[in-house]
């Protein structure tokens, strides 16, 4: 996830979904027996619509309304998205435990006013970490709001989990 | 202006007092983790190696797969089971013991405590004044190695509640309201804090049904302040609070409410699906056929909602063709359920009485829905698939119209009965 840092362009083709997109649609409840990212990406977002799989073998940008992620905490819903391939969700707005979730497990989830009535589906869109915009095939530029503080140093850490190796080596307990 | 989270927060970050929007680190009193979200917090623990140092503050639960429908489920708890046997200090509920939550206010939270849940709807335990909150299996992971985690201070939002709720309407009906008010993220972030002269005749049941379910308008937290009627519910298993201890944990003064809501005037309330917000008055779709009704849950499976149903099913039959799914909350519910007679009751109306666990209201076993069946539900979800196929559609709404639909066969009105 240190990757993270170092990809300072994002590009892809965005598939774009509307509000209030739930974890239960993002992963439905049947297929949490298992944690591999590979085979819950599979069902991403096939309770929403059972052909977005097939379609995110070559979306990597998901562009979301308002309230992405909202429901059940189930972090699965990050491990489905990182393990279809996803690289970035850009919303309106997200729900809080989603959003820490993806944050901890190196999902970027960044947050764009109207950046849906921005995008169409299918869009080649590149997301630019360095400036803060999301550059649009227009060549229109739409700025994100800038990560707070403490997100960046989970981020910079490469993750929760590296966060808390380094802390472990350190002997921080 | 103060709100009881940021009092808690203070303290358990060691501060005299915090801001709104400020980050804080806080000591974390106990963890909750069940067989859905676990298996990823045990394997981030596996991954850096960490030992769990307070075992006694790590609450774990098989409940959502209680018992293990599958043989990945029941996979799932063989390393739980192994997990015991390594640890075996960490509060161990096998299935059967229940849905977490339910377990968990039974007599495992207490005023004051910071507790953090691998499940949106840890939320609940802010009916007992605790500060309460879902988080991811990473970050349980986090808590569970390091007892502490951050927390950005959530700002408030205060609804303040006047009158007494007529007998058709309840927790349920409360916040149901409230959501279709405030909408699917009208607390976003925030903490729903609750006031007002309305609290002393709201009993916890009740409290526990809308704070369990204010994460479905995106709360962080819930909070009712510290009462009488707590110490009340918390002697029932054993607790002698002592009330000058609590003081900070009471009504705060001087509030300006955001909202106010008079529980006189509620009427029943269902949610049409797809989300629990779409809150309408029951006669706006009584009449609506449905296949199954289920009570049940973390939201409304306890003994309460036994005893309502029981009251109206009592000497009427579920309707023909329509199948009614009882799960109780907790064994401590169930065992209360069948000494006092209401399982027989449920039993003699037709009713499938299950053992504890989370299974239907989360589509996983004893109660899946099948495609284009219409389902009322004393649970908290509506969303597309929840409960099984995604071609079935969910109402939500209090065991008592539950109940009355499942005698009729159709979305009906409590009051027919209860009036």
């Amino acid at each position: 996830m240190s990757e993270v840092g170092e990809r300072k362009l994002i590009e892809g083709r965005a598939l774009v979904v509307g509000d209030n997109v739930d974890t239960d649609a993002i992963i439905p409840g049947r297929y949490l027996t298992t944690t591999d990212p590979k085979e819950l990406g599979k069902h991403a977002l096939e309770g929403l619509d059972p052909s977005i799989p097939e379609k995110l073998r070559e979306r990597s940008i998901i562009v979301a309304g308002r309230n992405f992620g909202c429901g059940s905490s189930r972090e699965h819903a990050v491990l489905a998205l990182l393990g279809a391939g996803v690289k970035v969700v850009i919303a309106e707005s997200f729900a809080r435990i989603f959003f820490r979730n993806a944050i901890n497990r190196g999902l970027l989830a960044l947050e764009a006013p109207d950046i849906r009535q921005k995008v169409r589906d299918g869009d080649s869109i590149a997301v630019d970490l360095d400036r803060g915009v999301v550059r649009l095939p227009t060549g229109e530029e739409v700025p994100f709001k800038p990560l707070a503080r403490e997100v960046l140093e989970i981020i910079e850490a490469g993750g929760l989990i590296e966060k808390l190796r380094k802390e472990l080596q350190r002997g921080e307990l | 202006m103060e709100s009881l989270t940021a009092r808690i927060l203070a303290k358990a970050s060691g501060r005299e007092r915090v801001e709104f929007g400020e980050t804080v680190v806080a000591k974390v009193d106990k963890v909750m983790i069940h067989d859905v979200t676990g298996p990823i917090a045990l394997e981030v623990l596996e991954k850096l190696g960490a030992r769990i140092p307070r075992p006694d503050r790590l609450y774990v639960f098989l409940d959502h797969y209680s018992p293990p429908p599958s043989i990945p489920a029941a996979n799932i708890h063989r390393k739980f089971r192994k997990l015991l046997k390594e640890y075996p200090g960490i509060k161990f509920f096998d299935i059967g013991e229940g849905v977490c939550h339910q377990v968990m206010i039974e007599g495992n939270v207490l005023p004051g405590e910071v507790v953090v849940g691998a499940d949106s709807h840890t939320t609940t335990y802010g009916a007992l004044v605790a500060f309460a909150t879902g988080v991811g299996s990473t970050e349980a992971a986090y808590a569970i190695v390091k007892g502490e985690l951050w927390f950005r201070v959530p700002e408030p939002l205060f609804i303040k509640l006047s009158g007494a709720l007529p007998r058709y309407a309840f927790g349920k009906d409360v916040i149901l309201y409230i959501l279709g008010i405030i909408g699917q993220e009208g607390a976003n972030y925030r903490s729903m804090e609750f006031l007002g002269p309305g609290l002393k005749h709201l009993s916890i049941g009740d409290r526990l049904t809308i704070a369990n379910m204010s994460v479905e308008g995106g709360a962080k937290n819930c909070i009712f302040p510290f009462d009488e009627v707590m110490v009340e519910y918390l002697k029932g298993f054993g607790y002698v609070v002592e009330l000058n201890k609590l003081s900070y944990l009471r009504e705060p003064e001087g509030v300006k409410p955001d909202l106010e809501v008079n529980l006189s005037e509620l009427k029943p309330m269902v949610s049409k699906p797809p989300s629990p917000a779409n809150a309408v008055p029951v006669e706006e779709v009584e009449g609506e056929r449905i296949d199954m009704a289920f009570i049940g849950s973390c939201t409304n499976g306890r003994y309460e909602d036994l005893f309502i149903a029981a009251k109206i099913l009592k000497g009427r039959r579920v309707a023909k063709g329509v199948r009614l799914i009882v799960t109780p909350a907790s064994k401590q519910v169930l065992l209360r359920a069948v000494e006092d007679g209401l399982v027989k009751v449920l039993l003699d109306a037709g009713a499938v009485v299950t053992p504890p666990g989370c299974g239907a209201c989360f589509g996983a076993n004893l109660g899946v829905t099948g495609d284009d069946e219409v389902v009322i539900s004393s649970s908290n979800r509506n969303f597309v698939g929840r409960m099984g196929s995604p071609k079935a559609k969910i109402f939500l709404a209090s065991p008592a119209t539950v109940a009355t639909s499942a005698v009729e066969g159709y979305i009906a009105d409590p009051r027919r009965y209860l009036g």
